[in-house]
């Protein structure tokens, strides 16, 4: 535990991580919002289909039966890897959006996607 | 059998081949190939290359006979291996690409300090090693069953061809080895698995036609005294399947050999989209694994209902000559069926049987068989790849360079690199051949310590500014020796006594409340320290952003 004599002297910054082009850095703070707000959308959907249709409510979804299968018991063996599928595809493409929206795009010297 | 053996000869024979020659066009000539394949894999290889890394031995051979037995329960494995790509890819992969260097630990090294390097690269050792022995064991099991080599010899000969191409290609000969296995061990498990489900409901698609066969599976389950098959908890307290699932997930993306694989993009968007090929190839294999262990099962349990001992159907003839059906002493006719050897049945049967049969039970040519033995082999032979990779690259890049040999030559580097990698293939025979007794028992560690180690300093590191070095070093050693100590607790391993779960948790579930402790650890000790370094503080900033720099003139 002698790790806190690694860290260079000086004294810490500002601890919202300022001094990186102070002036403009607006967007950074919106687009960062923005990923976070997506990624915490997303893991809330994650965590219900999974832990809640999967595990926490699959006794009372089981009273329901679709195509043969038990809905709590479809979710845990099958929906809820699909969902997943989803929310991973949904993210991409979502992210794809707002890094252009914000000129973070990985890019070409010609523009294009690299 | 011998007509299957010839084929499975032949199968696992091109299958080597072409292994092998993939390993010679990606020979590598410096550091960047050998450690991330020069970063301009493309994302769906990528996504492939991950999903062979990921999918072991256990996924292809063992795991729809272990869902077959657990019923409903066998979820935990379903989610809790699938659903940690969801974290990796939203919380992972796209910042670690963007920071681009080599390994995991080195990203803790930039990121907190050397220290947590150091550990980190133990524990990655640590945990790649008690997975490799697994893969490297059932590697030998796949080639003493269907080729009749002696178990030794099949280990000796598939950790040769890994030889071939780790050392010579490094990851980018293990990333295109890797795509070429996936290919073999999808179309193995896919075709048997389509064929079972067109034998038994008339439709194709075993994801969509395993419904109508559950109500039935139910009713004969009953008779055999077995649970009911889509009632849940019945072989996990509520509690454990969700904190197993939990840490599954959480070990998932916590795994140094998966986790590697995310910088062997192009880009920053190409993690993302490899982590989206990744679960699609992943999925493909673990929606089918249910239907085939519930399709197998009913089948055996019709077949073998009632029936005297010496006129079961020929299929389960065929494998009880190898032993993994049994039948108890003084049976006549089956009246209980179990996977457990201890449970006295009438009938014992191997989990492995409901995979390896199947293309018998559907009445698929000997071919086909063969084909199944080629994908067990890939199937284990690409995630030993991966793992003794990471071994490779944290005993030279974390550990040798830093405190033996400071300023090693590039060419000096890469040669050290492939002696390590070298070592590690020897090490991984030597246990393979004799695994260590309690080998079963310790693959849950590899989760558990993935789960709370790894993956909550990772998160805090790029979430989170202010976690520092202190905080980091604090987090991982009481996580891990939480965790550890509760599985040798609950383990009789290293010749200790097993005593009883805690609140119905199971060893295999307790990475995940060992994560929380981790976390908790970490952000107690950061707050009483000093806050890391401006550099560090910007080192973060800057992984949160793809581009190297922002284009203007686009932006809102």
């Amino acid at each position: 535990m002698a790790d806190t004599n690694e860290s260079p002297p000086g004294g810490a910054p500002p601890p919202d991580g300022g001094g990186v082009a102070l002036p403009e850095n607006g967007w950074r703070k919106e687009y960062w919002k923005k990923n976070l707000r997506l990624m915490v959308v997303l893991l809330v959907v994650w965590f219900a289909v999974s832990f809640g249709a999967g595990i926490l409510f699959v006794e009372q979804l089981n009273e329901i039966v679709i195509a043969g299968f038990p809905l709590g018991f479809w979710f845990a063996q099958q929906g809820s890897i699909y969902t997943f599928i989803l929310l991973i595809l949904i993210y991409a493409l979502r992210m794809d959006k707002l890094d252009d929206e914000y000129g973070v795009s990985e890019r070409n010297d010609d523009g294009s996607r690299s | 059998m011998s007509d299957i053996q010839t084929w499975a000869l032949i199968f696992v024979a091109a299958s080597f081949a072409l292994y092998i020659g993939i390993a010679w066009r990606s020979r590598v000539k410096e550091t960047k190939g050998f450690f991330v394949a020069e970063q301009n894999i493309p994302a769906v290889a990528n996504g492939a290359a991950v999903a062979a890394d990921w999918m072991s031995a256990a996924s292809f051979i063992s795991m729809a006979g272990l869902i077959a037995f657990l019923g409903s329960d066998g979820s935990i494995y379903l989610m809790g291996w699938t659903g940690g790509y969801v974290l990796l890819a939203l919380l992972l992969a796209p910042y670690l690409r963007k920071w681009g260097k080599f390994t995991v630990p080195e990203f803790v090294g930039d990121r907190f300090s050397e220290t947590v390097r150091s550990v980190s690269a133990v524990v990655a050792i640590i945990v790649s090693f008690t997975y490799v022995v697994g893969q490297m064991a059932g590697g030998g099991i796949v080639f003493s069953r269907f080729l009749q080599v002696e178990q030794g010899a099949g280990v000796a000969i598939a950790a040769a061809v890994i030889f071939a191409y780790a050392v010579f290609g490094g990851m980018k000969g293990i990333t295109w080895t890797q795509v070429a296995q996936y290919t073999v061990l999808i179309v193995a498990y896919l075709i048997p698995a389509w064929a079972v489900a067109h034998t038994m409901t008339g439709f194709p698609v075993p994801q969509i036609s395993f419904g109508e066969i559950l109500a039935e599976l139910n009713r004969i389950g009953a008779e055999f005294g077995l649970p009911v098959y889509t009632e849940a908890f019945t072989a996990r307290p509520q509690i454990d399947v969700f904190l197993v699932t939990l840490s599954l997930m959480i070990g998932t993306a916590g795994l140094p050999h998966v986790i590697i694989r995310f910088y062997t993009t192009k880009t920053v968007r190409g993690a993302r989209y490899s982590a989206l090929w990744a679960l699609i190839f992943i999925g493909l294999l673990y929606t089918t694994a249910p239907a085939v262990g519930a399709f197998t099962k009913l089948n055996l349990l019709n077949g073998v209902q009632g029936a005297a001992v010496d006129a079961l159907p020929s299929w389960v003839q065929n494998w009880m000559a190898t032993g993994l059906i049994t039948v108890g002493e003084g049976v006549n006719t089956i009246g209980t069926v179990s996977n457990d050897p201890t449970s006295g049945a009438d009938m014992i049967i191997n989990n492995d049987i409901l995979v390896l049969a199947s293309p018998e039970i559907a009445g698929l040519p000997a071919p086909i068989v063969g084909l199944v033995a080629a994908g067990g082999l890939a199937a284990a032979m690409s995630t030993a790849a991966g793992l003794l990779l990471v071994i490779s690259s944290s005993a030279s890049h974390d550990l040798y360079f830093r405190y033996v040999d400071h300023h090693a030559s590039e060419a000096r580097r890469l040669l050290v690199s492939r002696i390590a990698m070298g070592i590690a293939v020897l090490v991984a025979i030597y246990f393979g051949i004799n695994p260590p007794a309690f080998v079963a028992q310790v693959v849950a560690f590899a989760f558990g310590l993935a789960a709370s180690t790894f993956f909550p300093i990772l998160l805090l590191g790029i979430f989170w500014k202010r976690a520092n070095a202190a905080g980091a070093v604090s987090g991982m050693l009481t996580g891990l020796v939480f965790t550890a100590t509760y599985m040798i607790y609950t383990l009789p391993v290293f010749g200790t006594q097993a005593n009883d779960h805690i609140m119905g948790v199971s060893p295999e579930g307790i990475g995940a409340i060992g994560a929380v402790v981790n976390l908790v650890v970490t952000v107690i000790v950061s707050l009483a320290t000093r806050p890391p370094s401006h550099e560090v503080q910007e080192m973060v900033e800057n992984i949160r952003y793809p581009a190297v720099a922002r284009r203007t003139g686009t932006s809102a």
